[in-house]
Parts: C-alpha cells; sequence; structure tokens
C-alpha cells in the first residue's frame, strides 16, 4: 500500500501558487512580455527601463491600488464585490489624518480601521441579511459615505505627522516601505486564501454557495468577514495616500478611480468576476501590469490619458482570452 | 448484520398531492437494498426525507436503533447519511482533497493542515482502489464516474453508515459501470448500508441483496433479489393493465413521410435511421445516457447532426429547426421551457415570429385547446401546476403549426389529472396529421401512447418494436442482456 | 404589473411633498421644468433598462454621454448648419459603441461588467486624449435648443421624452420586448425557442448606446459642455433603473418603471433642495434610499428558492 501511495504523490498533479495551469499564470506571461517591451521602449528613448528611480516609481504607482485589489480579490472570490472601496479611501484617509492631527499616530489608526471595519460590516450585513444584490448594496453604501464626505469636507483636512507621512516615502533600498506594506498585505491574504479555513470556506461560497451550504459552511458569515476583511484593506490604503499627502482629501479615492480599477485588475490576475477562481497572486500580477504600463507611456511621454484607452482594451482582450481558455478546457 | 435504519410508517404530502403515504422501509449493515419504482412513485421524496431536505408529515427514522429527526441536511450528514446524487455536488474549481473534506478540514487553530487533509484522502482512495487521479488534482479534471469516486471517498471519510445513490450508472461509460459495481460491493463489505436507486433492473440483479419496490407512493413489497425474476419484478413496478388509462390508437393509417433520417450521428449519437409520418406517434426508450434527448435535440437543431442524411434539411439551428416545422418540448420544461417570471401570454407567444402567429385572439383560441384550466393568460407561469406549465409549453408550439412535435418526458412531474389531458392532446395532435415523437421513462406511458417504438442504447437504435409490446420486451433491447 | 405599484406611488408622494413645498410646482412652467431636468436621466434609464432586463450590465454609458458631449462641441463648433449632420453622427456614434459592447459580450463571452468597464475606459480616455483635457468648440445656438429651449410652453426636451416613452413602450409590446425579457428571464429557454439571444442582446446595447447619444444631446443644451458632464452617470441610471423595481439578473421588471426610479431619483433631488439640504447629503439620502427599496423588494413574500443557473447554451 505504501507503495501505491507513493506512486500518487510521486505524480504531483498540480503543485499550487503559480502551478502551470494556475488562472493567474496568463498574467504573468503577459507582465514579463510587458516588462520586455518596456524595457526596449526605454531603451530606444534612452531611458533605463531598470533604472533605481524607475523602479520605485512602478512600486509606488502600485502600492495603493494593489493594497485596495488584494481586498477586492477576496471579496470577489466569495462571488461578492466591492464598489464602496473608493469613497471609503477619501473617508480614510480623513479620518486618519484628523485623528493623527489630534491624537497622534497609532490613534488615527485605529480609528481608520475601526470606520473601515464598520463599513465593511455594513456592506456584509446589507447584502446577507436584508438579500440585496452586492452591486446594488455596495453602490448604496458608497453613496451614503459620499454624501457624508461632500457635506462634511470641502477639501484636504488634518494634518499627518511627519514620522506618519515617512510611511509613503521611505525607502529600503530600492524598495518603497509602502511596497512592502502592500506586499505583507498580500502575502497575509494569500496565506489566509491558502492557509486557513475561511480561505477555503471563501473558495467554497463563491464556487457554490449551495453546495457550501450543504457541507455546513456558514455562508453568510463567510461573505460578512471578507467585507470586513476588504473594507480594511481600503483602509490601509486610504492611510498610505494620507501618508503620502500629508492630509487626508475628500477625492483622493475617487480621482484614484480605486473601485473599479480594484476590480479590473483582480479579474485581469485570471480571478472570476463570478467568484470561486482565482487567488491574490494573479491580483499582484494585474496591478504589476497597469503599473508597468503606466510607467511605459510616462517614459514616451505619450499623453497619459492613452494610457486609459489602452487599460480598457487591454482588460477586456485579457477577459475574452481567459473565456476562451475556459471554453477550451 | 445489524440492522442499520429503519423507517416507519412515512407519510408526506406537498400542496395538491400526496407522493408518500405509510412507506416501510428497513436496511440492514452491510446491506445493497435497491429502492425502485416508475417515475412519480416516491422514490425521490423518500430519499429526500432521509437526507433531510424533506421533513416527513408522518412515520419516524431511526438509525441504529436510535430515533432521528432531521431538520437540514447538515443534521443527516453528522448522523452518518451520505447522499450521492445525479447532479454531483463538488467544487470543480478546487481539487480532490479540498472537495472530500469541504466544511470540515482539518485544522488547528484555523489553519488547515493541508498535508494531513491530502494524505487521508489518498488513503481512503487507495483502500478502494488505483485510481488515475489523486487528491490535489482540480475537480474540473475529472470524468463524472472520478468525481463519483470523489463523492464516495467523501462520504468514506465522514465516517457515513448509510450512503444512498440515485442513478449513480445514469452518465457513465460501460466500463466506469464495473467500477461503480466494485465501489459498492466495497462499501457494503466495510458494513455500510447502500441504498441503491435505479431503473437498470440489470444492476439491481448484479448487486442488490433486497430491493424495495415503490408504486404511487406507496410500497409494494420486500423481497430478497435472489426469489425474484426481472418478470416479476417489472409486474410488482407497473401493476396494472396500462393500455386502459391511455387514449384509443390512431384511427387512419399513418400519412405522409414528414421526417427521414439515415446515418444520422454527431458526437452523442451515431448510424440513427428514423422515418417519421403524419399522424403516428413514435415512442422512443431507452436507458438514461442512451441519448434520447440528444436525439430529440438533433432532430430540432438544437444539437445538430454533423452526418447523415435527412428530410427535410438537417437543420443546424434552432432557428433552422423551427422553419422546417419541427417543435420540441423540452424534458426540464423550468430550465429549458419556460420563462417562469413572464406570463402566460408571453410563453405562449415566445416561439411566434409573424403577427399572424401572435395575433390575441388566435393565443386565448391555443389556451382553450391545449384546455388550459383556467386560461388566464397574464398569469406568471411560475404560479401554474406542473401540467399547466407544460400545457402552455405545448402552446407555445401550436402557435406556429408545425408538422413534426418532439416530446421529451411530456407529462414529468405533472399530476395524474393532467397527465390524461396532455395524453389525450398528443394524439388528438397527431390525428391532426402531426407527426410525434415522444421520449418516456415511464414504460406504461410509453407503450400505452406509442404506435412503434425505438429503442435506444448507446446513441444507436437498438431496435424498433410495434405497438403494445411488453415492457419486458422494451427493458430486454434497452438494457441489452 | 403588480410590480410596478409601488414606485409609482412612492413617486406620486414625491410629487405631492414637492407641490406642498413649493406652490409653483403645480403649475404647468413649474412641472414642466422639472420634467426638463429629469428627461436626461429618463431616457437613460429607458436605454439600460433593455441592459439589465436581459441580463446585463452597461456601465459605460457615462462616459459615452461625456463623450458624446464633447465631439458635439468640438464637431459643431458654433456652426448652426453642422447641428443635424452632427446629430446623426452621434447617434451613430452611440449605437456603435453599444454593439461593440453588445458583440464582445455575446460573441466572445466576456462578462458585460467588465466589458462595459473597459468601454468606460477607452471612451474617456479617448475623449481626453483628443481635447487635450478640455474640451474646445461650442455647441451651436439651434442644437442646445433640445436641451432648454422650448415650442410655445412645452420644452423640446419633454416633447422627446415623451416620443422615446412612447418608442419603447412600444418596443417592449412588441415580438421584441418580449423575447428580450424572456432571454433576461431564461435564456436557454429562450434560445430552444427559436430566439436569437445573441442578436437581442446586442440589440439591448445598441438601444443603450442610443439612449446615451440622445441623454447627451439633452445635457450638451441644458448643462452645457464639460468634460465632466456624464461623470458618474452610469451608477445613476442603474440606481434609477433598480429603484424602478427592475431586477439586476434580468427577466423582471417594467420600462415604464424603470422611467418611473429616474423621475423618482430627480423629484427626491428637487425636494432635498427645497427642504435645503445641501447637495451634498442627497448622496447619502440616495444610497439609503437605493437599499431599503432594493431590500424591501427582495424580502417581499415573493421570495423564492433561489435557483440554480441553467447552463449556458453553445451555440
Amino acid at each position: 500500500m505504501t507503495q501505491h501511495i507513493a506512486t500518487l504523490w510521486a505524480k504531483r498533479p498540480t503543485p499550487r501558487g503559480l502551478a502551470v495551469d494556475s488562472p493567474a499564470r496568463p498574467v504573468f506571461l503577459a507582465l514579463g512580455l510587458m516588462l520586455v517591451v518596456g524595457w526596449l521602449l526605454f531603451t530606444i528613448d534612452g531611458g533605463q527601463f531598470f533604472s533605481q528611480a524607475n523602479i520605485v516609481g512602478i512600486q509606488q504607482r502600485s502600492a495603493a491600488l494593489g493594497i485596495v485589489a488584494v481586498g477586492q480579490t477576496l471579496a470577489i472570490l466569495a462571488g461578492s464585490l466591492d464598489l464602496s472601496v473608493a469613497f471609503l479611501i477619501s473617508l480614510s484617509s480623513l479620518i486618519a489624518a484628523e485623528t493623527m492631527a489630534e491624537y497622534g499616530v497609532l490613534a488615527g489608526i485605529g480609528a481608520t480601521l475601526v470606520v473601515s471595519a464598520v463599513v465593511g460590516l455594513v456592506n456584509g450585513l446589507v447584502i446577507t441579511r436584508l438579500k440585496v444584490h452586492a452591486f446594488i448594496a455596495t453602490l448604496g453604501v458608497a453613496l451614503i459615505i459620499k454624501g457624508v464626505l461632500e457635506s462634511r469636507y470641502d477639501g484636504p483636512a488634518g494634518h499627518v505627522p511627519e514620522s506618519f507621512q515617512r510611511i509613503g516615502f521611505d525607502r529600503i533600498g530600492p524598495v518603497p516601505v509602502s511596497a512592502l506594506l502592500w506586499l505583507a498585505i498580500a502575502v497575509a491574504a494569500w496565506f489566509l486564501l491558502s492557509r486557513t479555513t475561511l480561505g477555503y470556506r471563501i473558495f467554497a461560497v463563491g464556487g457554490d454557495p449551495e453546495v457550501a451550504r450543504l457541507s455546513g459552511v456558514r455562508t453568510d458569515r463567510v461573505i460578512v468577514t471578507t467585507h470586513v476583511l476588504c473594507s480594511l484593506a481600503a483602509g490601509a490604503a486610504g492611510l498610505l495616500l494620507a501618508a503620502r499627502l500629508g492630509a487626508g482629501a475628500p477625492t483622493v479615492g475617487t480621482d484614484g478611480g480605486y473601485d473599479l480599477e480594484s476590480v479590473a485588475a483582480v479579474v485581469l490576475g485570471g480571478t472570476a468576476l463570478a467568484g470561486g477562481r482565482g487567488g491574490v497572486a494573479g491580483t499582484v500580477g494585474g496591478v504589476l501590469l497597469l503599473a508597468v504600463l503606466d510607467s511605459s507611456f510616462n517614459q514616451l511621454e505619450i499623453n497619459s490619458f492613452a494610457k486609459d484607452v489602452v487599460r480598457g482594451v487591454v482588460l477586456v482582450a485579457a477577459l475574452a482570452v481567459y473565456a476562451r481558455r475556459r471554453y477550451a478546457r | 448484520m445489524g440492522r442499520m435504519l429503519r423507517m416507519t410508517g412515512i407519510g408526506k404530502s406537498f400542496p395538491g398531492a400526496r407522493v408518500l403515504s405509510d412507506v416501510d422501509l428497513d436496511v440492514a449493515a452491510g446491506e445493497v437494498h435497491a429502492l425502485i419504482g416508475e417515475n412519480g412513485a416516491g422514490k425521490s421524496t423518500l430519499m429526500k426525507i432521509l437526507a433531510g431536505v424533506h421533513r416527513p408529515d408522518e412515520g419516524t427514522i431511526e438509525l441504529q436503533g436510535k430515533a432521528v429527526e432531521f431538520g437540514h441536511p447538515i443534521d443527516a450528514r453528522r448522523a452518518g447519511v451520505s447522499i450521492i446524487y445525479q447532479e454531483l455536488t463538488l467544487l470543480p474549481e478546487r481539487t480532490v482533497a479540498e472537495n472530500v473534506f469541504l466544511g470540515r478540514e482539518p485544522a488547528r487553530r484555523g489553519l488547515v493542515d493541508r498535508e494531513a487533509m491530502e494524505k487521508a484522502t489518498a488513503l481512503l482512495m487507495d483502500e478502494l482502489g488505483e485510481f488515475s487521479f489523486g487528491p490535489r488534482d482540480l475537480v474540473a479534471r475529472l470524468s463524472v464516474a472520478q468525481q463519483q469516486v470523489v463523492e464516495i471517498v467523501k462520504a468514506l471519510s465522514v465516517d457515513a453508515r448509510i450512503v444512498v445513490m440515485d442513478e449513480p450508472t445514469a452518465a457513465l461509460a460501460e466500463h466506469e459501470v464495473e467500477l461503480l459495481y466494485r465501489l459498492v460491493r466495497q462499501l457494503s463489505e466495510r458494513g455500510i448500508a447502500v441504498l441503491y436507486i435505479s431503473h437498470r433492473l440489470r444492476e439491481i440483479f448484479e448487486l442488490a441483496d433486497r430491493v424495495t419496490v415503490l408504486k404511487d407512493g406507496a410500497k409494494v413489497a420486500t423481497v430478497p433479489i435472489d426469489q425474484l425474476t426481472t418478470a416479476d419484478l417489472v409486474r410488482m413496478m407497473v401493476g396494472r393493465d396500462v393500455t386502459d388509462y391511455y387514449p384509443a390508437r390512431a384511427t387512419r393509417e399513418a400519412g405522409d413521410v414528414l421526417l427521414k433520417v439515415s446515418g444520422g450521428g454527431n458526437d452523442r449519437l451515431d448510424g440513427i435511421d428514423l422515418e417519421l409520418r403524419a399522424g403516428e406517434i413514435v415512442g422512443v426508450a431507452g436507458l438514461q445516457g442512451a441519448g434520447r434527448t440528444e436525439l430529440a435535440k438533433a432532430l430540432f437543431g438544437a444539437e445538430p447532426f454533423s452526418r447523415g442524411e435527412m428530410t427535410p434539411k438537417r437543420p443546424r439551428s434552432v432557428q433552422e429547426g423551427i422553419a422546417a416545422g419541427f417543435g420540441l418540448v423540452t424534458e426540464d420544461r423550468k430550465s429549458e421551457g419556460l420563462a417562469l417570471h413572464q406570463s402566460v401570454r408571453d410563453n405562449a407567444l415566445l416561439v411566434a415570429r409573424t403577427r399572424g402567429q401572435r395575433s390575441g385572439a388566435k393565443v386565448l383560441d391555443l389556451l382553450k385547446r391545449v384546455r388550459l384550466a383556467p386560461p388566464s393568460p397574464e398569469k406568471e407561469v411560475r404560479l401554474l401546476s406542473g401540467g399547466n406549465q407544460q400545457k402552455v409549453v405545448l402552446a407555445k408550439w401550436l402557435t406556429v403549426a408545425p408538422k413534426v412535435l418532439l416530446f421529451d418526458e411530456p407529462t414529468r412531474g405533472v399530476d395524474v389529472g393532467a397527465k390524461a389531458s396532455i395524453h389525450e392532446l398528443v394524439r388528438e395532435l397527431a390525428e391532426d396529421g402531426m407527426a410525434v415523437l415522444m421520449i418516456s421513462s415511464e414504460l406504461p406511458e410509453l407503450i400505452g401512447m406509442s404506435d412503434r417504438i425505438v429503442v435506444l442504447r448507446d446513441g444507436r437504435i437498438a431496435g424498433h418494436l410495434p405497438a403494445n409490446p411488453s415492457e419486458e420486451a422494451v427493458m430486454h433491447l434497452a438494457a441489452g442482456s | 404589473m403588480r410590480r410596478n405599484l409601488p414606485i409609482f406611488g412612492v413617486l406620486t408622494v414625491l410629487l405631492v411633498a414637492i407641490a406642498i413645498a413649493n406652490p409653483y410646482f403645480l403649475e404647468p412652467q413649474g412641472f414642466l421644468a422639472f420634467v426638463k431636468r429629469a428627461a436626461p436621466l429618463a431616457i437613460l434609464a429607458a436605454g439600460q433598462y433593455f441592459v439589465i432586463v436581459s441580463g446585463e450590465f452597461d456601465l459605460s454609458v457615462g462616459s459615452l454621454v461625456t463623450a458624446e458631449v464633447v465631439i458635439a462641441a468640438r464637431l459643431v463648433d458654433g456652426d448652426p448648419g453642422a447641428t443635424w449632420p452632427v446629430i446623426a453622427l452621434l447617434l451613430a456614434f452611440g449605437a456603435l459603441v453599444g454593439a461593440v459592447n453588445g458583440l464582445v459580450t455575446t460573441l466572445l463571452r466576456v462578462p458585460s461588467f467588465i466589458v462595459t468597464l473597459g468601454m468606460l475606459l477607452i471612451l474617456s480616455g479617448a475623449v481626453s486624449l483628443w481635447t487635450d483635457g478640455s474640451p474646445r468648440g461650442a455647441l451651436s445656438e439651434q442644437f442646445r435648443q433640445f436641451g432648454r429651449g422650448t415650442i410655445g410652453p412645452v420644452p423640446w426636451s419633454a416633447l422627446i421624452l415623451g416620443a422615446v416613452v412612447a418608442y419603447v413602450v412600444w418596443l417592449m409590446r412588441a415580438d421584441f420586448g418580449r423575447t428580450l425579457v424572456a432571454t433576461g428571464d431564461n435564456q436557454t429557454a429562450a434560445a430552444l425557442s427559436g430566439v436569437r439571444v445573441h442578436r437581442v442582446k446586442t440589440i439591448a446595447f445598441v438601444l443603450s448606446g442610443l439612449s446615451a447619444a440622445v441623454c447627451a444631446i439633452l445635457l450638451g443644451g441644458f448643462a452645457g459642455v464639460s468634460a465632466q458632464v456624464g461623470q458618474g452617470l452610469e451608477f445613476q441610471v442603474i440606481t434609477a433603473v433598480v429603484l424602478g423595481g427592475v431586477v439586476l439578473g434580468g427577466g423582471r421588471g417594467s420600462v415604464a418603471a424603470a422611467i418611473a426610479g429616474a423621475f423618482t431619483l430627480q423629484a427626491l433631488f428637487t425636494l432635498l433642495n427645497l427642504h435645503g439640504i445641501s447637495g451634498a447629503l442627497e448622496f447619502t439620502v440616495q444610497g439609503l434610499i437605493l437599499i431599503v427599496a432594493v431590500a424591501l423588494g427582495t424580502l417581499q413574500p415573493s421570495w423564492r428558492p433561489r435557483r440554480r443557473k441553467p447552463p449556458a447554451l453553445t451555440s
């Protein structure tokens, strides 16, 4: 019998992560290709793609979107969606900056995360208890936050202490602290998804809520938890942006388009919009792909608006490729 | 062998219909117990009561001598009842091990012990036999047979005492069936009670120790299998002279040939030769997976033939099929036949493409013609009974006056009264000059309605039978015994 | 049909409340001014209705409206003679964008949420690229008439809205409407009944694109030319349609109710303004109402157990 088990193990069909058939593979192929293209473009243009400045720039640009997108990945994997992240980011930046100015950095971080968690809780409860479609529920919550923002603020507010601002700009060697923060959050989410029972249940609920329920998974609790985590990620992104700006800003989230762009990064990374399939690795790849694209456009000094056009085309083309792969299988 | 399960005096009604009354069932540990009966006999309701999906109105369930009550499928599972449904309940995007341990992953402080999980899965698989897949394979990549293995491993992993299998061979190829037999025997050797639901009498003689026959929601008998012949079983299941219940046969000679296929085939069918004439009802018999629905869909153009000759011209799409004069009453009207939230009128007009076909007066006429009672065109279809829903589907096709109507299980989920009226309607349509092809898993219906019968097996035509054959004759051809 | 009653009831209550706060509203002028303000969103809601009832999303309409206005300003450039050709061009462009959305969704099987999100990015980027960030040119006086002018006492936009409503109601009563809703309800059953579901869905997207073009023509005249004119409209219009009781996922809800949803939203804004609630908090109220309305809709006794999605038909 041991012999037979040995042969079973020897087959080792699909190690997880970036395996051959991982949904994240195409995005990393595309990322590799994009790096080569970017390097070529820079070289032709007389620039240096792998210069420290450019590398740092790419990471800086990615960090905030990356953090939100990691949270969004959890929500989408569970078969949900969060459209409230952009306004929540703005709100978080303001709460962080105002609280820090009054009560210090730790209080600011604490207050921001508590408010974010509450928003996530509301999202989750509206979806599970009131049975409102996630699209509508989180859109409604987004509008509620928007109203609060517009009635209470008409410009930047609060002040972030120097010590905290360093999170936004400091770096260790070529690696900015913000990118490390992103990495840490991504690794935590990866760990959550691949090693914990909660992670397993997120996949189950997103894959087929009925099957999950019949297997004894408390589906509502899973959905609420993922929404809390998603909102916490948005809160963290708000903290980071507040550190960058030195203050809170009521439009920092929407200007960055973090709601739809985070969804775009997630699906670009091979995670199915309907849930149950995908992962954080792909999302990281998707965010980096968008950032490398940006940096190439910057170098070529192409009008920055063109990047939106290319993003749209890349997004739709990528999803068309994924759809073909699914049907070919 | 100790007694594993005892169900006593089980009764269950749904609004408008009594589906089970006073059913007793008892199953010993290590026994393979077959549960058979025609469609609508109450097998699946009984199974769902055991699974905790439905609560019985009357009666008690005892497991290993202890009375139990299941309020939720989880309760039943925890008590050791595992159900393997026809529609497998696995997550395709997760691995075998992840599926086996879904909802009960071995974990310490929230951290899944993946290695233990995969090892346990491998061990269980190993006990069952050698398989060409492992605990880390994605379920999406497994065949239906392999997925059944995963379901069985799942049952073993929860230490199930009773495993219920609902038509497990329906989607299996011949060599896979052998594997399943082996697995069932292994389960019984471990002292697990297997409740085996199947239409295929051959399997029952192969596997079962005892068989319980249900008819019209009541138990006919529980008998050791070695005291029975096939003929006995069929008689117990049917238990009446079926022809009495059906409308009189064709009064006139079959008319012009409306459909002719020779050598029709695609990836599910091969060598189909078939002729349909105006005014006749041709029954299609066959076991599940024999290609009956595929035949109807091929003729209709939904899953077209890729080879062979056909008159009228082989339709390559549904639109071509409709234009050529075909109509298809699908097997599952809720998922394939009706838009449930729309009105009767809107559903009835779904096929109609020209203004003439759509005129309001005509819809009312059609609703009356199909005997929809009451003929209220504004009512949402989901609020109708199964029989009335089926009449709406019929009305939908009558708007375009098809020449050939293909019925796939015309009376599935239809109560007895409506059944008779649908049977009359089908005969009436044939009398009016349509050619009717009727697929049915209910042998009495098939035999009672058909002017002749075509039997399918493994995607091919296994034989032709004249009007009013014996059930045994149909079964023999269908099962190939 | 009973499903529609709540939204019309809510709308009536809001209109009465407005009339109490501001009696001018009861005079024809006052009421017509309200209709004029509501018309662009109502037309857009009619278009979005087709897409949602067929089971899809169209997120691209906001940036499409912006694109149309910017294109109009640039091409008309104050020349009255260019008005009609440009209007024809705008309609054609809207239809084209809708057709692309629809074809990519149906033929390439990309979720429409993503397709139209991509289109949103493409359009907003392309418009900014073309105009270098700030729109140039100006609309002709003749062009602006549609958004703010009147014929006698009746605003042009009210007439256009009337024509659109008449057209879409007719469309929904025709064969197209029935097949569209059936497709959204049960795509497999529709396909097996001979409905060309890809074509029907693509037409729905085209209608949505056309509605964005008409909306842009009105908004350009009413609000003037800016690069922000369509911002956030996609969510506002989906809010309106859902408020009208149309169910995301398709198959349920009427076009009249969707349009009523748009009027309700506009009435809500008007009322909030009348009561001195600043433009800002109106979003909060909008969000709350959206959630409450949908929650009430789904928690009604007609709640049905979740049905597994019927398998998509290969075509």
